[in-house]
């Protein structure tokens, strides 16, 4: 693939049945990166895929945001229905980000992808296993979201 | 100038910048994003590449004239830079960022040098090749005209 940009996904490897999410009509999206241009980018497309958007900047940022931070404050908890995160970030990585979301009762159900501009296979692999829905390659194309929305709607395998 | 020639000149030039390398099909992909609820879409996020890659250049000058360089953040830097180029189709730059990560890698600090001067080069060519692209545009727009879509066979 010459420019980039592709999707891999573990529906129906090791995950059962009940893995069908209902994204609802107007999902709300949690959308990690610390690159400004990758958050637009990021956003729009999901936007135009009729997806409520919050961005974060960093992992700790996103935890906050999602009640598992130390900066967390009572009842500004928001619901998201799906988040998704650059592998490669400073401080926390989002392999790190999927770990702690995973090991959390409050919000292991909560699908995870990750996105990154490296293919490496055991990166991929490793995200898999630890439970991201899916794996983006970056840059991000608006197929790549068209895919991402009907899988995670329709794995139910 | 009548606002035809303006679009047909837009179109000549859109296509000489793919032509040459300039940029890769993920402009195309920014261009589609833009509709009539965020008509800006595209010179936003090319401006916010300027002010973003300005930075970074600066402080990759500043990392790479230190006593002892420190190639991990080095990296990093050309790693950011790397990213923003390919997510809004710089491909020239992306590719002299991908060159200057392979020294960075063997902290061969002449070849950093190098590759930081051609991705400051790159990278005034493809500000200057916007800033061109924006103003046909904003010509356009001023007439009156519709800025025409480019059809491209990726």
């Amino acid at each position: 693939m010459g420019e980039g940009g592709g999707v891999a996904g573990g529906c129906g490897n090791n995950f059962s049945e009940d893995m069908a999410v209902e994204l609802g009509d107007e999902p709300h999206v949690l959308a990690v990166d610390d690159n400004l241009i990758d958050r637009k980018l990021v956003e729009k497309l999901l936007k135009n895929s009729s997806c409520k958007v919050t961005t974060a900047e960093s992992a700790s940022r996103a935890l906050d945001y999602l009640g598992l931070g130390n900066e967390t404050l009572k009842g500004t908890v928001s619901k998201v229905n799906l988040i998704i995160t650059d592998y490669c970030m400073p401080g926390m990585t989002g392999y790190e980000l999927l770990k702690k979301i995973k090991e959390s009762s409050l919000l292991k159900e909560v699908p995870v992808v990750i996105m990154s501009s490296e293919n490496i296979p055991t990166r991929i692999s490793q995200c898999l296993e630890e439970g991201a829905k899916m794996f983006m390659l970056k840059p991000l194309k608006q197929s790549d979201v068209m895919q991402l929305k009907w899988r995670l709607i329709k794995c139910k395998d | 100038m009548e606002v035809v020639q303006i679009q047909r000149n837009l179109v000549d030039y859109t296509k000489s910048l793919f032509m040459e390398g300039f940029l890769d099909g993920q402009f195309l992909q920014l261009q589609q994003l833009q509709d009539e609820s965020n008509p800006d879409f595209v010179a936003e996020v090319v401006s916010l590449f300027f002010d973003d890659s300005q930075k970074l250049l600066n402080e990759l000058t500043i990392a790479l004239d230190q006593p002892i360089v420190d190639f991990k953040k080095v990296d990093a830097h050309v790693h950011q830079l790397k990213g923003s180029s390919s997510s809004i189709g710089a491909q020239k730059v992306k590719n002299a960022c991908i060159a200057f990560r392979n020294f960075c890698e063997v902290q061969n600090i002449e070849g950093c040098l190098t590759c930081l001067q051609q991705v400051k080069l790159e990278y005034y060519l493809a500000k200057n090749k916007f800033e061109t692209l924006f103003r046909l545009e904003q010509q356009i727009v001023a007439s009156g005209g519709s800025i025409p879509m480019i059809e491209m066979g990726f």
